[in-house]
């Protein structure tokens, strides 16, 4: 469904992408990983058209989207959110998902007829009326979340859904974006919360100093040295692996 | 406030107004209604695209007088109809603010550096139509007075006032119909926060140029209503920063992005400056140093506008800033 091929971006004399290539199938939910500062949230930036790629080429429903805007590739029905919440504050909660819903919605009462259903289905119709400015980080993700699923996407990026959030507040999100992936919506996220990456996705890709360095089901990629150094540096894998031969 | 609540509202305080000239027999007290609806008028021009598009514009003289020159122009130096003229200045202005649109939005210019280059327009228009021959340079334009209705001159207020009623009322109808549209909501997105906006396929360029479209025709209508009212016309009216100034004023005070608050705040702000006339006296500039105590103390204390303060008092949002919520709003 999406395919990016030898991807390279650089800021300055930081490469934050090199030469990515990945490949996200239909239906399921893939996740990206990488310990911080990786360049995956760069990586979301451009796919989603943000930013522009220095070369390489994204192709999304076997077309070519690259250098396309933003807005033009939300349009073909891949939608971002963002790591740091961005609602429209001073504006409701409803009518912060009715602006994902006029996406494919003119009409002004069905959007927010949409939105409504919307809310429901993420946990916020309680707090339809509420400004989304006051609502607490956990209301923020699940907005972001409803916002993107309004627009009836085929493939959403989630940025890091779940980081900020406390164990019982990932526990009630999780079904959420179990829910998404069964109504047929494919799944791209950046997680650093293993429990979800591990109980989540199928397939994970994992970033590291803007390169890929490992692919596979996520317990095996969590084993992989490659992987571990890259988190908790070098030498460690070793380390671990005899730990574990001398215990075992 | 349900939206059908607001269209009925609306629909109640024109009639309102639309008894003035039925109870005020008064030529002077009906020009402070004039005046006032064509504040609102201007205002509400400016509140599309500062207020509900959060793009601050510096230089809304720009249109207005843009409107004004079109159709003096027309009249003096081509003889054609006012009425026509109406038309052709509205169309005009928007052009201008298409032009100008395109050319901060495309270099995505927003904040303060947009309300500076709208400034700089401005003050080029002004001084163009300073210097060139056909808008009667520095001496200004006269409108030949031949008072007749085919003409757009009326001899009673009475009809002048029916004019710029109707021209409000379509500017707020407008605006109403903004609040209630896929436009709208596109709009506060883009002002509340242009990245998310553009993220769920927003196209931001395209909104802002069709929110500054509108807001300078109705702002170019405003500036031909004035032409054909008072029939004189120099850069210094048209082009220059009080028209700015006034039409930023009225929708800060009355509350930005809201559909009232143009019509608050001209209220207020002729109601003021006819006060301090009856109190002080025609001092010159009084009345520019009340508006900026004004404008002061309504930024620092009222940020929501007259609107914001109403519905707080019957219990909505407390009056908190909107300006604080979105990134890039000035």
């Amino acid at each position: 469904m999406l395919e990016i091929s030898s991807l390279c971006k650089s800021f300055g004399g930081l490469q934050a992408s090199q030469s990515v290539t990945l490949t996200v199938p239909q239906g399921g939910i893939t996740s990206l990983i990488g310990p911080n500062g990786a360049g995956k949230t760069t990586l979301f930036a451009l796919i989603t058209g943000f930013h522009r790629p220095d070369s390489g080429s994204v192709r999304f429903l076997g077309e070519d989207i690259t250098g396309l805007p933003p807005e033009a590739i939300a349009k073909r029905g891949m939608i971002r959110t963002f790591q740091t919440v961005q609602p429209f504050a001073g504006q409701t909660v409803r009518e912060n998902i009715a602006v994902g819903a006029h996406l494919k919605i003119r009409d002004r009462a069905q959007a927010l007829a949409k939105a409504e259903a919307v809310a429901r289905q993420v946990g916020l119709g309680d707090r339809l009326d509420m400004d989304a400015g006051s609502l607490t980080v956990a209301g923020r993700k699940r907005l972001e979340v409803a916002r993107a699923l309004a627009t009836d996407p085929k493939l959403i990026l989630f940025d890091e859904v779940l980081a900020g959030l406390n164990p019982s507040e990932i526990r009630d999100v999780i079904p959420v974006i179990n829910a998404i992936r069964d109504a047929g919506v494919t799944i791209l996220l950046i997680e650093h919360v293993m429990q979800a990456v591990m109980s989540l996705s199928d397939y994970t890709w994992v970033l590291n100093q803007g390169a890929i360095i490992a692919e596979g089901p996520p317990k095996d990629v969590v084993s992989d040295p490659h992987v571990i150094e890259a988190y908790l540096g070098k030498g460690m894998a070793e380390r671990i692996a005899k730990r574990e031969a001398a215990s075992a | 406030m349900k939206t059908d609540t607001k269209l009925l509202m609306l629909i109640v305080v024109f009639g309102l107004i639309g008894l003035a000239p039925v109870l005020i027999t008064q030529d002077s007290l009906l020009n402070i209604v004039i005046m006032t609806l064509y504040a609102a008028l201007l205002g509400q021009a400016w509140n599309i695209l500062g207020g509900y598009g959060g793009q601050v514009s510096f230089g809304h003289a720009a249109y207005f007088g843009t409107g004004a020159y079109t159709v003096a122009v027309l009249q003096v130096q081509f003889g054609i109809n006012p009425w026509i003229g109406l038309a052709v200045g509205g169309l005009a202005a928007a052009a201008v603010g298409a032009f100008i649109g395109f050319c901060t939005f495309r270099y995505g210019l927003r904040g303060s550096y947009f309300a500076l280059v709208t400034l700089a327009f401005a003050e080029v228009l002004r001084i163009l139509s300073n210097s060139v021959d056909f808008t009667g340079a520095g001496v200004g334009l006269l409108i030949p007075l031949e008072r007749s209705a085919a003409n757009f001159q009326f001899a009673s207020k009475a009809e002048f006032f029916w004019v710029i009623w109707v021209m409000t009322f379509a500017a707020f109808l407008t605006v109403w119909k903004i609040g209630n549209s896929r436009f709208g909501a596109q709009l506060t997105a883009v002002r509340d926060n242009e990245d998310a906006a553009r993220a769920l396929g927003v196209d931001a360029f395209r909104v802002k140029m069709g929110a500054i479209m509108l807001s300078g025709f109705f702002a170019g209508l405003a500036g031909v209503f004035y032409a054909q009212y008072f029939l004189y016309l120099d850069p210094h009216i048209a082009y220059g920063a009080a028209i700015s100034v006034e039409s930023l004023l009225v929708p800060i005070i009355g509350g930005m992005g809201t559909l009232f608050g143009p019509l608050l705040g001209a209220a207020f702000l002729h109601g003021l400056s006819e006060l301090s006339r009856a109190v002080i006296g025609d001092a010159p500039g009084v009345s520019l140093v009340l508006y900026g105590v004004l404008l002061v103390i309504m930024v620092l204390f009222v940020p929501r506008g007259l609107a914001g303060l109403m519905s707080h008092l019957r219990g909505g949002k407390p009056p908190v800033s909107r300006a604080g919520g979105g990134k890039g709003h000035a």
